[in-house]
């Protein structure tokens, strides 16, 4: 598996975290969520970032994917300061280059397989036909072709996170965002779904950020960002994590 | 989605089909009712005029006019000829004893001003005949059975003895009474104890005078009140939505219509806006705007409402089909106004429901969607 990873691509970052701070409530009620948090997410790369419930990595994924304005420092996202974005252009943004893969899949229960990965292009003003017919060849790719005409609910946790998987990647954004990708599976699934997750979305102009902290799947990371407490304590090789770890 | 969800769907067409039906037959029922009310100004078409009492209110509540105030209209200028017609109540006795009050209507003997237009069996020449009167279809069915019809039954009229000459297909009035047709010089014997005078005066304008300049003219002459057979139709519909609980009963009834159609919808697309929360966060992160969210769960309620309506307003008009040889209830029927209005009404509950529910999608974080 590591042998056929993807190099680092040309060694840039499509998300550049600097001192991001985040805070909800305000007087007593205030709750300071980020602290200053520095992340990087490489082209090429599986950055995955690992913390437990309520470190604030909900949060960061939040303001990387555009949904939440930070407080303080910079976001940097495919080159773009999300600062200057405003609602209208953050969703144009998100829908274009943004791929997103949720916890809990997501998909809408009166589509079929294929319509659901079509979603975003049919957003994008394609024509249904067409968009349905981009969405089955993913889905081709993704071992799903008999299984793109039927709906959500007849579909095995493993096969809807595919699905979910060709909604993230029909418009071939620059980066992934997962959201706990493998918390809704049993363990063979994850890890079969983490391997696909490397074939399909890896690639040298594309960076794939996943929110974890389910350790069976961190040996497909290449960088691995640790958050505690609103603050990034560690980043490490995911080779290097790994060793530490046994 | 919404049509995903197959209780919440067929909920919400049986909620809106509900309430398309009720208010539409209720609608319909109410006008029926009110057309009935002014059945015999309607059914005298060769007249446009009609002069009465001039504290006269509606068509039902007459004060007898003399001879002699027919002959002032006749004197007015612009009137090409006026002709008496009596309405009265007279108990009408079949030979097996059988009776009923009736509607009688005593028209011009040499005209026969007054006559409905359509006959079901004999013709209007047999009243020229004496002693001879026209009944309705309610009238005949009820005096001697179903048809077919039999000419030449003998009814007691008062303390007169009249064949039936022809059966008539009358408007049915207010009342469902029976309504019979004589001359107006035998009809004056058949009425009882009432005056046994005239009660209204029809006339016709000449050509080259309008309704309203003649009406004006036989008032300002002869002090009676003269109206078109259209205003004294709607004075007399007016006059029955002032002075009865009609109007409010029908009312209420559309009103409950309404509101179960605006809580039914309103409270299912709320759950299922709420259930579906969660997809429309992802769709807003993925970058779907709410615009778009909103604009696809409003095209979800409009076939929603088209579906429901269109069931609401085939049941309605179902209703009046298989009804329509009740005797009952003649006359009522599935306007096409009613059903702009229902179909205005309902779309616009349906509409608010709609909007006060996706509120909450606009407003919804996007974020949501990573919060578990």
């Amino acid at each position: 598996m590591k042998e056929k990873r993807i190099a680092s691509g040309n060694g840039g970052a499509a998300v550049i975290c600097r001192g991001v701070e985040k805070a909800f409530g305000t007087g007593n009620a205030r709750l300071q969520v980020l602290r200053g948090v520095n992340l990087e997410a490489r082209y090429g790369e599986l950055t995955f970032l690992l913390g437990p419930s309520g470190s604030g990595k909900t949060t960061l994924l939040s303001i990387i994917a555009g949904l939440l304005k930070h407080d303080a420092g910079s976001v940097e996202v495919l080159g773009r300061n999300l600062s200057e974005l405003h609602n209208g252009e953050a969703a144009l943004f998100r829908l274009k280059n943004v791929g997103f893969v949720f916890q809990q899949f997501n998909l809408i229960p009166a589509l079929t397989a294929a319509e659901n990965a079509a979603v975003p292009l049919l957003a994008a003003g394609w024509k249904r036909k067409d968009a349905t017919a981009q969405a089955k060849e993913l889905l081709t790719d993704l071992g799903m072709a008999h299984r793109a005409d039927v709906l959500p609910n007849k579909l095995s946790g493993g096969e809807q996170q595919r699905v979910a998987f060709a909604r993230a990647l029909i418009q071939s954004p620059k980066l992934v965002i997962c959201d706990e990708p493998t918390s809704a599976l049993d363990g063979p699934t994850g890890r079969h779904v983490m391997e696909l997750l490397r074939k399909v979305a890896l690639s040298p102009d594309r960076a794939v950020l996943v929110v974890t902290h389910d350790f069976r799947i961190l040996e497909f990371a290449d960088r691995i960002a640790e958050i505690s407490d609103g603050v990034i304590v560690k980043v490490s090789e995911g080779k290097e994590f790994q060793e530490h770890v046994r | 989605m919404l049509t995903g969800d197959r209780p919440k769907y067929f909920g919400l067409v049986l909620a809106i089909a509900f309430s398309t039906f009720l208010m539409s037959h209720q609608m319909s029922i109410f006008v029926g009712l009110l057309e009935r009310t002014r059945s015999q100004i309607r059914d005298v078409q060769d007249a446009s005029i009609w002069i009465m009492d001039p504290k006269t209110q509606y068509v039902d509540e007459v004060r007898a006019l003399s001879l002699q105030d027919l002959y002032f209209v006749r004197g007015v200028e612009g009137v090409q000829w006026a002709v008496p017609l009596l309405k009265g109540i007279a108990r009408a006795k079949a030979a097996d004893g059988t009776f009923r009050n009736s509607i009688l209507m005593g028209v011009d003997d040499a005209t026969l001003t007054g006559l409905p237009q359509k006959f079901l069996a004999g013709d209007w020449q047999s009243l020229r005949n004496p002693k001879t009167v026209a009944i309705d279809r309610v009238g005949y069915e009820y005096f001697f059975g179903a048809p077919p019809y039999q000419l030449g039954q003998e009814l007691e009229m008062g303390s007169q003895v009249v064949r039936v000459g022809a059966v008539v297909d009358a408007s049915p009035p207010f009342v469902n009474l029976p309504v019979v047709y004589a001359k107006f010089t035998e009809a004056i014997n058949m009425v009882g104890r009432e005056p046994r005078q005239l009660s209204f005066v029809l006339a016709k304008a000449q050509p080259g005078v309008t309704e309203e300049e003649l009406c004006q003219r036989i008032q300002a002459s002869t002090g009676l009140k003269a109206l078109t057979s259209k205003t004294f139709g709607w004075d007399t519909i007016w006059y029955y939505i002032k002075n009865t609980g009609i109007p409010i009963n029908f009312g209420i009834t559309i009103s409950i219509a309404l509101m179960v159609g605006a809580l039914v919808s309103g409270q299912t697309f709320s759950l299922f806006i709420l259930e579906n929360m969660k997809y429309f966060g992802a769709l807003k992160a993925i970058g779907v705007t709410s615009l778009r969210i909103v604009g696809m769960i409003i095209m979800q309620a409009l076939i929603v409402l088209a579906i429901g309506y269109s069931i609401g307003i085939f049941l309605t008009a179902l209703f009046f089909q298989l009804t329509q040889d009740n005797l009952d209830l003649r006359g009522f029927r599935l306007l096409p106004e009613i059903m702009l209005l229902t179909g205005g009404l309902i779309f616009v509950v349906v509409l608010m429901a709609t909007i006060l529910s996706v509120r909450r999608v606009v407003v919804v974080d996007p974020a949501v969607v990573f919060r578990g």
